[in-house]
Formats: C-alpha cells, structure tokens, sequence
C-alpha cells in the first residue's frame, strides 16, 4: 500500500516534515518524494529489515516488571525526523549558551553563591535542594565545569519554536540510541543518504572522549578513562557496554576500583593496580561513595569523593552538579543565564508554575485539569499528571502531594507537541508527538551532537515518549539544505 | 585486562568444564553398570565419593541408591559441584562478561541451561539417560567450539586455558583415583575380571579409547591406562598435556611467576608404573598429592591475578 498524504492531519499540530498545505517542508521533500514513491510492501519490508537489524545488532533497553528483568528491542519507527541546519544552528547555540549558564551557576553555588546574595533565586531553593552536596562546597574541577555531559529536552509547539523542556544533569542517557538509530536507518533507507545532504552524528563518542581525556589530573599522552557502571541489571547497561567499547575505555564496576593510601584511584587488571585518571561514571551521586554518602551502597567506591577533592581523578558528571537538575531551579534558568552571560536567552524555557509560591500555587491547585504536574527530582516520566487525560481521583491526590510538599512540584501547560508521520500498521502513517534529547558536552570546548535523540509517543494522542513508559524512537536528520 | 572479568572468565571455563565432566562421569558409570561380571558390585556412591562430597550427600539423603546419587550429581542446588549448579556459575559468568565473549557464547549457555533444566528428570531416571548426558556434552562442546574458533588470543583467552586445564586435570586424577579405588576394594579374582571391563571404561570417560588405541597399540592395562591419562604428551586431557597447556597460557601473562612454580612443581611430580600392582594404596597418595598441587596452583592463579592487595599500589 502507498502512503496517501492527503489524508494525513496532524490535527493542527506542529508537524515535523508536512506543512498546513499537505506539502513536504524544506528538509524533508526529499524523504516525503521517497517514501511517496516506495511501492506497494516495501516499505513493509524495510520496517521487517529494521526489526531483524536491532535483533541482529543486539540494540536493547532493559525494563523493569514484576516478573525480573526484561531485555526489549529498542522500540524504532523506520521514518525520520528532518530538521533544517538553519534552525538547528539556533538551538546549537542556545544549548551551549545555556550549559555554559548553568556551570557558572554550579560553580557559584559551591563558591560564593553571588547569585543567592543578589537575589536572583531564593535561598531556600537551594537549601531545601535534594541534589546540593555540602561536600563539593569549595571545589574547583577542571575548567570550572561541573555539568561535563547534558541531556537537555527539547520540543517543538505553536509554530514550531522550539522549547527546553528539561535539563538533564546528573546521568543522562540516550546517546547511544541516537547513534545506533542512525546506523539503522542507513541500513533501511540508503538511498536517502545519497541524494540528501543528512549531517553526520557519528563523531559524539571520539568528542566524548576528548571532553573526558581533558580533565585527565595527570598532564601524559594516554589518560586512563573507565566507564563506570551499576552493572548488568541497570536500564542503561547496553549503553554503558556501548560507549566504553566504542571509546575503547574500560567498563568497570565499583568493585573494580579502589582508592590507595595516596587518595588516587586505581583499577584492579590482571597486570597490577593501574591508576585510572577519569570517571565517567553512570552512577547517580548517592551511591558513588559508600565513605561519603549511602554506607550501604555496594555499587560505588570508598574514598572516591577524596580523591576527587583532592584533584587526583576526574568525575563526569560532577558529583554535586545535579543541584542544577531540578525543575525548580529550571524556572530560573532564563534569569540565570542574563545574570552570568549578561545575554538574553536563545532558547525559551515552559512557562513553568512553582507551587512554592502561594500565588502560583493557588493557580495550579485551580487548574489540575489543564496543567502537567510533576515533581522536581523525578526522571524518566515517574509520578507525573497530565491533566487533560487525568481523572478527578488522580487530579485530587496530586492537590494532597503538592499541598504536603509544595517545594517538590511544578506545573506547565500541556503543550502542543510538535508531531511527525509515523508507521504505524502496513503502509499506514499517522501523526505521533515527539521530543528531542540533543547532548551537550563540555569541558575545554563545548560540543553540541547534530540533532539529537527523538523519541516518539506510539500511542495515538499521547505526550509520554519515555521509553520505560512505552515509547519508541526515530533517526533524527539536520538537513542542510544550502549544501551542494 | 579487568581482573573481574579475568576471574569471571576463568570461572566460566572452569564450570563448562565441570558440567561436561559430571555428564561423562554419569554416562560412563551408567555404562559400566550393565557391563559388570557376577560377583562384582559397584555402588552409584562411589561418585559421590570421587567428587569428595560424601559429607554433603549424607546432610541431604539417608539412602545411598541410584536415584538419590544421580539427583545429587545432576540436579542438586545445594550441591555447588551439581551439574545444574556447575550451569547456573556459567551463566552467570558469562552474563557479566557478555562483552569480551563471543557475541553467540550467551545464547549458547542459555539454550544449553534451559534444556538440562526441563529435562533434568530424563538424567535421574534410566530411559533416556543416554541421550540426555549426550545433549548436554555436545553443548559444552558447542560452547568451546565457538570460543575456539571466534576468540582472540589476547589475554581473555589464556584465562578460558587456564580454567579448562585446571579443571580437566583435576577431573583426570579423580578418574583414576575412582578406577584405582574400585579394583582395591575387591579381591584377586574379581579384580581380574573387573579390571577388563573398568580400565576400558576410564578411557571411554575420556573420550581416550581411540587414541589410546592408536597411541599405545598394546592391549588394555591398568598400568598403561594409568601412565597415557597421566603422561601422554598429546592427548589433550591427559595430566601433563593440560600443564603444558597451562604453561603456554602462563607465559604469555604479566608476572606468573608463583603460578609458573606450581605449574613446574606439579610437573616434576612423578610415579613410575611399571605394571598394575603398582597401582595401590601410594599410587592412591600420589593422586591425592597431585590434586592437592591443582588447588595450590588455582590459588597461586587467584592471588595472582585476581585478588588485590592495596598496598602494592602506594
């Protein structure tokens, strides 16, 4: 069956590749033509010849159920979203302006806190913090960069502006979906990468390595850099096994490492103890440091918050830079990056509602049904409400949580999620909502990866793209479109 | 290379190796049994006596039959050593390894792990026993056919030799010992009688008939079975092949040298046979003596490259 594009709505939505005249976009003439000019099952048989592809590649993403857990195909619609370079020369600039914002904030917090002192964000927000660590206060890592590795959410709504959603601080994952979407996609459509001027991802994990080989403490030619992992049973451990081996970097678990009497850390290998320069650890803050933090962690390393402080190893990210990942302080990020940058924002955040203030919080507590509720340290799409689609009973116990804890909720309106066509049976596309995670590096140079992670809600209607919550993904295309 | 995964893959070879032996172990003895002359009697409880397990055979069961050795052997959880335990240390090995491994090793052990688990039944009872252990040899085969023919011969492989030959030269001198065990326990006509049906069985166990056969050209006797499953500079899972085995994986690592010492000792090792009557109570000893320079050997291995003393890095 072909494509019918005149019966394709995207129901007054943003769409990503078809405009209000049921015409292709700029960037995306050339995949619609394509696609449009596929016959009969063949684009079945390309969506077959992706599905034995993941399996053959072993892509994989672990879910959590009652029953232990299951290692799933990464979920993956074989058409991709197009943007146009022009615009995403936009958002490059907006998410490097933004991290750059962010690490002087960090940095502020565990220094001299001027931005507490001349009133841009209250005290209490800070102090009250989940992710402040009165232990980084006074540290000085490399650069000044706290926040090595970004994931920041974007969107696209109105009239296809795009929004942050969210920043992702402490150990954002997807990169390498991103990358392996991409291999996919060139496996399925490989004419498209003839004709079409498609920019490149492939070069994130060599910039991953030359962010981290950076902070290295020791001034030689070859740092030690090891990935440090949960283990086998984390969501994210086909990642973790991903980037270590395509950095060709050790994946290492705590219980490979140790700290030594000279506060360095050192890897346990069949040749001795060798001294491992940079972490790039995959470990949420808590449980790094049995010494420091949770003693009944087994997944971290004793002494490691020592030798961090002392300098003698680099941690990415920054233990402590996920005070900068709340959605509180995500309110204030606008104002942040005018008071450090003394520049306007390049890109718009949500309008965002802080149930800390009474005024606000009146609002939300008026407009449950209308608003997206959720709490300020959560990821991953856990102990969210979307209004439009809540019941009365759910909309109520959100009043009773953010009524007991005002501090941990915020609230935006339900925006208007970009879509783009989807396939969702033989031959058959639909409009589903999306999002993008691009990754931001930084350490001596900030790097942007060309577009990002897009992942797609599956289900008709819906706005929740979380993997864990049943989305799935797509190849996202920067399509330049001046290149000859 | 990660001494974790150093271990973990030493471990895994070390377990294929086991539950390949437990099945060649059962299947043989299985054999045995219908070929015995009159007069002889052989106890299944002599396996658990190999293995040195009777302590934990006797907290388990009270009756020492065929069936509750076989459960013992084959499907007890509570028996580390049981095959089904042997399976599950591989898997688990294996699962946390998955990315120095051939890409195929974890399906394999995953295939192999849920046929001996719903078939585990078809091993106590006698029917299809046969078919049973075969299955389950023929995947430990599989298995190191796979990391033989795919591998790397970095240092992740020396570590896969070093497991295998352990074990196997462990399992070789147990083999022997059990042979040696049965023929004391009884008296000089029996003994003729059994000796005929036994030492070609040992063999058998080890896949040795045919080479035996081709090597030694000489009729089946105690004597030259012992001496080709102990010396025999080329079948590989005689005593000394699995040394020198070990001796070249060795060589080719970072500081060996306490493991390069027990290796050597344990080579210098010797007993001469120069006919069956020498196989008594001190060829029992020396036996005994050569598996007690396997466990120092695999924990010079251990603290060798697996285990950590921090002050080593100060």
């Amino acid at each position: 069956m072909e494509i019918n594009w005149k019966e394709y709505d995207s129901n007054n939505f943003f769409d990503e590749l078809i405009n209000e005249k049921q015409e292709p976009r700029a960037p995306s003439k050339k995949l619609v033509n394509y696609l449009s000019s596929l016959e009969g099952d063949e684009l079945e048989k390309r969506r077959l010849l992706a599905e034995a592809t993941i399996q053959e590649m072993g892509v994989s993403f672990t879910v959590y159920t009652e029953e232990g857990n299951i290692d799933r195909a990464w979920p993956f619609d074989i058409i991709p979203r197009t943007i146009s370079a022009a615009d995403w020369k936009i958002a490059d600039a907006g998410l490097k302006q933004r991290l750059n914002a962010l690490n002087l904030f960090i940095d502020d917090l565990y220094h001299d806190q001027n931005v507490i002192k001349d009133g841009i964000i209250p005290e209490h927000i800070i102090k009250e913090s989940k992710n402040f660590r009165p232990e980084c206060v006074g540290i000085s890592p490399p650069f000044g960069v706290w926040a090595h590795i970004c994931g920041t959410d974007l969107v696209r709504a109105g009239e296809g502006q795009f929004y942050v959603l969210e920043d992702n601080l402490r150990v954002p994952s997807g990169v390498s979906y991103m990358l392996e979407n991409r291999a996919i996609t060139k496996r399925v459509l490989p004419e498209l990468f003839e004709n079409d001027t498609i920019l490149p991802v492939d070069d994130y994990t060599s910039k991953l390595f030359d962010m981290l080989a950076a902070l290295s403490p020791r001034d030689i030619e070859v740092p030690e850099i090891v990935v440090l992992t949960p283990g086998i049973f984390n969501s994210a451990y086909f990642e973790h096994a991903f980037l270590a081996q395509q950095m060709g970097a050790e994946l290492v678990e705590g219980s490979d490492l140790f700290v030594a009497d000279d506060d360095c850390v050192y890897m346990k290998t069949i040749s001795g103890p060798e001294r491992v320069d940079v972490i790039y650890r995959r470990i949420d803050d808590l449980f790094i440091d049995p010494e420091a933090f949770d003693p009944t962690s087994v997944l971290g390393v004793p002494g490691l918050m020592r030798a961090w402080q002392k300098g003698n190893v680099a941690l990415a990210n920054a233990p402590g830079a996920g005070v900068a990942d709340d959605k509180v302080v995500y309110a204030y990020v606008p104002d942040i990056i005018r008071y450090y940058l003394n520049e306007e924002p390049i890109l718009a955040n949500v309008e965002t509602f802080l149930c800390d203030d009474p005024e606000q919080r009146e609002y939300v507590l008026a407009n449950l049904d209308q608003l997206v509720v959720k709490p300020a340290n959560e990821s991953g799409g856990y102990g969210m409400l979307v209004g439009p689609h809540s019941t009365k009973k759910d909309q109520a116990i959100f009043a009773d949580l953010i009524k007991a804890n005002p501090r941990n909720y915020i609230a935006q309106p339900t925006l208007k999620l970009s879509t783009s066509p989807t396939l969702v049976g033989k031959g058959l596309i639909e409009p589903r909502h999306l999002d993008l995670r691009p990754f931001i590096l930084q350490s001596k140079d900030t790097y942007v990866t060309t577009g990002g992670l897009t992942r797609v809600a599956m289900k008709k209607g819906s706005l929740v793209v979380n993997s864990s919550q049943g989305g799935g993904s797509k190849d996202t295309w920067i399509v330049d479109l001046e290149a000859k | 290379m990660l001494s974790r995964v150093a271990e973990r893959i030493y471990w895994s070879a070390r377990y294929v190796e086991r539950v390949e032996n437990i099945a060649r172990l059962v299947s043989v003895y299985d054999n045995m049994m219908y070929d015995l002359p009159k007069g002889v009697d052989i106890s299944w409880y002599n396996l658990v006596k190999i293995n040195g397990s009777t302590e934990l055979f006797h907290e388990r069961y009270k009756v020492q039959d065929e069936k509750n050795v076989l459960k013992f052997m084959l499907e007890d959880d509570t028996n580390s050593s049981s095959m089904l335990s042997s399976l599950k240390m591989v898997r688990e090995n294996i699962r946390t390894t998955r990315d120095v491994v051939p890409e195929a090793t974890w399906e394999l052990i995953n295939e192999l792990d849920i046929y001996a688990r719903t078939n585990i039944k078809k091993g106590i009872n006698r029917s299809d026993r046969h078919t049973f252990l075969t299955r389950i040899i023929e995947g430990c085969q599989t298995i190191n056919g796979l990391l033989a023919g795919t591998m790397s011969r970095d240092a992740t492989w020396q570590f896969v030799l070093l497991g295998r030959n352990v074990e196997r030269s462990d399992m070789t001198t147990r083999v022997l010992d059990a042979a040696v065990s049965l023929m004391l326990q009884h008296q000089e006509e029996e003994r003729l009688a059994l000796a005929q049906v036994l030492w070609s069985k040992v063999l058998k166990s080890q896949s040795a008939y045919l080479n035996y056969r081709r090597t030694v050209r000489t009729s089946i006797s105690g004597a030259k079975v012992a001496r080709f499953m102990l010396n025999d500079a080329y079948f590989p899972r005689s005593v000394s092949f699995c040394f020198d085995e070990m001796l070249l994986a060795v060589n080719k690592l970072p500081h060996g040298d306490a493991v390069l010492e027990s290796l050597n000792a344990l080579k210098e090792m010797d007993f001469e046979i120069t006919s069956s009557d020498d196989l008594d109570m001190k060829f029992r000893d020396y036996l005994n003596e050569l598996q007690i320079g396997i466990i120092q050997l695999s924990s010079n291995i251990t603290e060798s490259w697996f285990s950590f003393d921090k002050g080593e890095a100060a």
